[in-house]
């Protein structure tokens, strides 16, 4: 059954749609995290346009991150002071994003900076992940003195301290305010949460407890890609409902699935499983950038500025 | 008085219009719906005359020419070991479709001068190129975008599709593609005797976006806030519901 996208204004097969938010659901069911740093270069793959592809994989993260944080509320796993702070830094970020898209797609460079953005930052995530699994395996192979459960860093020491409760922190508000800039940016041009950095920043920058990291990236992430998805939408008239709503569809499901998959695997395997994704999809779309493509000529609608 | 001249010129040049093409389409509103994924439309014409026919040989081209709009084409080239679009050549018209479909090869069909002037072939169908900033290999640019379209099947070449009978009827068939632009698409039947246009129909196609896919793209450009708060709205629920799901299903 093809479906008409109204605003990509291309033709896709309605199946393969919910195929493609049934696998990303799977995924991120997995391994906890939005999946949109998978549904943005796949939609591109189809052939959606760029634009698109970002405004709308931003869309269908807000969804992905609803549900999460749900589940983390109930359970208490939300600072919601942290998420805040993180958020007016996140507000900064994505504005800041959505100026460079714009400034961008008038030059032609929009494919550009989204393929690169995406081979630098997940390919460095994906190494400090892949890096810091195969330590934990190794270290739960054979067992050694524990790590210390308190750690102090630089950021302890710059000014503006805040005390976040549910953390159990009492820090400087700078650091979760570049931290939440740092998100929002890479959430308006690459169409992602940025869950991928925040829960490492958290957990290594910031030194929060692991089990409130989630949840408080969760409720972060929703609000910084809903101000995303809205500025697209504004801005550039990008977002395509149609389309959000059969992969949103598809990733509902899939998440279901992919949470029982989780549960049956180890944590350690399950992130270096993750790494290892995070980084086939960086070294796939480097190679694009790369290699010569085969079709050196592209067309935009539009005129030269 | 030039006018005059030229018009007397005209008629001495074209004596006789002896013959006439008279044209129908299967349809002339095209909506694109939801599950939209292409159409075909047949163009059936006929050939009206006075006279018994004249000698020399007699084919028929039919265009159908999609919107016009500008396009900017651009050209990749290795900065600093990777790929990235340099150059780019602005195009001040071009049609999103461009369908011919005649009774022969078009150089054997049409002279040259007529090609031209009535921007038959689709190397004919781009305007506006640049000329002030024209680069020295701008055309390579124009021949991308005819490729690069021909490829996708927005531009098609049919040649010997259309169906000539007893020098009268004519019949073709022109699919349009599911990647439709909207707009008003503009039908053309030429009649050609010996290279010669010797008659020119043409009438309108008018392709618009129907039901939901003509109320969201609507509301996306002329209210953009409202648009972007029901994508969220639609985001949230469907988040909300599937959590609620969840643990429904756990119980």
């Amino acid at each position: 059954m093809q479906l008409y996208l109204p605003i990509a204004e291309v033709s896709v097969n309605a199946f393969t749609l919910l195929g493609l938010g049934g696998l990303v659901g799977i995924l991120s069911g997995m391994f906890g995290v939005g999946g949109g740093f998978l549904i943005t270069p796949l939609l591109m793959f189809i052939g959606i346009p760029p634009g698109v592809a970002v405004a709308t994989g931003a869309n269908q993260v807000v969804a992905s991150s609803v549900s999460g944080v749900l589940a983390h509320v109930k359970r208490r796993t939300v600072d919601f002071r942290m998420g805040l702070v993180l958020l007016a830094g996140g507000m900064v970020g994505s504005g800041l994003g959505i100026w460079v898209f714009s400034i961008l797609r008038g030059m032609g460079q929009v494919e550009l900076l989204v393929q690169l953005s995406y081979v630098v930052f997940l390919g460095l995530i994906g190494l400090m992940m892949a890096q810091e699994s195969i330590r934990a395996l190794r270290r739960s192979a054979r067992p050694g003195p524990p790590r210390r459960a308190h750690q102090h860093f630089l950021v302890h020491r710059l000014p503006l301290k805040m005390k976040f409760r549910a953390s159990g922190l009492y820090i400087s508000a700078i650091p979760p305010l570049v931290v939440g800039a740092a998100v929002g940016f890479l959430a308006a041009i690459m169409g992602v949460g940025g869950g991928f950095i925040m829960v490492p920043a958290m957990i290594y920058l910031l030194g929060m407890p692991t089990k409130v990291v989630i949840g408080t990236s969760l409720f972060q992430i929703i609000f910084v890609t809903g101000f995303t998805t809205l500025m697209h939408a504004v801005t550039a008239y990008s977002v395509d409902i149609m389309l959000a709503v059969v992969l949103i569809l598809g990733g509902v499901i899939g998440a279901q699935i992919g949470t029982q998959i989780g549960l049956r695997l180890k944590a350690e395997r399950l992130r270096l499983l993750l790494a290892l994704l995070v980084l086939s999809v960086s070294v796939k779309i480097g190679f694009d950038l790369v290699l010569q493509p085969a079709e050196l000529y592209s067309v935009m609608p539009g005129r030269l500025p | 008085m030039i006018r005059l001249v030229l018009a007397l010129l005209v008629l001495v040049a074209w004596p006789v219009r002896a013959e006439q093409v008279v044209a129908g389409l299967s349809q002339n509103r095209v909506a694109i719906t939801a599950n939209y994924d292409g159409s075909e439309i047949v163009v059936f014409a006929a050939v009206s005359r006075d006279a018994p026919p004249p000698e020399g040989r007699l084919d028929v081209i039919v265009t159908i020419e999609g919107p016009v709009e500008p396009v900017v084409v651009w050209r990749k080239a290795r900065r600093f070991g990777i790929w990235v679009n340099t150059e780019a050549v602005e195009i001040g018209s071009a049609p999103a479709f461009y369908a011919i479909a005649t009774t022969g090869p078009l150089p054997e069909i049409v002279d040259d001068s007529y090609n031209q002037a009535y921007r038959i072939g689709v190397g004919q169908v781009l305007r506006g190129l640049d000329v002030a900033e024209r680069m020295p290999d701008s055309d390579q640019f124009a021949e991308a975008l005819v490729r690069l379209r021909r490829e996708s099947g927005d531009y098609q070449v049919d040649a010997g599709s259309v169906r000539l009978d007893h020098q009268t009827l004519i019949r073709t068939d022109v699919r349009l593609p599911a990647n439709l632009t909207e707009g008003r698409f503009r039908a053309r039947i030429f009649l050609l005797r010996e290279g010669r246009v010797i008659a020119l129909e043409e009438t309108a196609i008018y392709v618009q976006k129907e039901g939901i896919e003509r109320f969201l793209h609507r509301l996306a450009l002329d209210q953009p806030l409202i648009y972007g708060i029901l994508s969220l709205a639609i985001a949230i629920l469907a988040g909300w519901l599937a959590s609620a799901a969840f643990q429904w299903i756990r119980r």
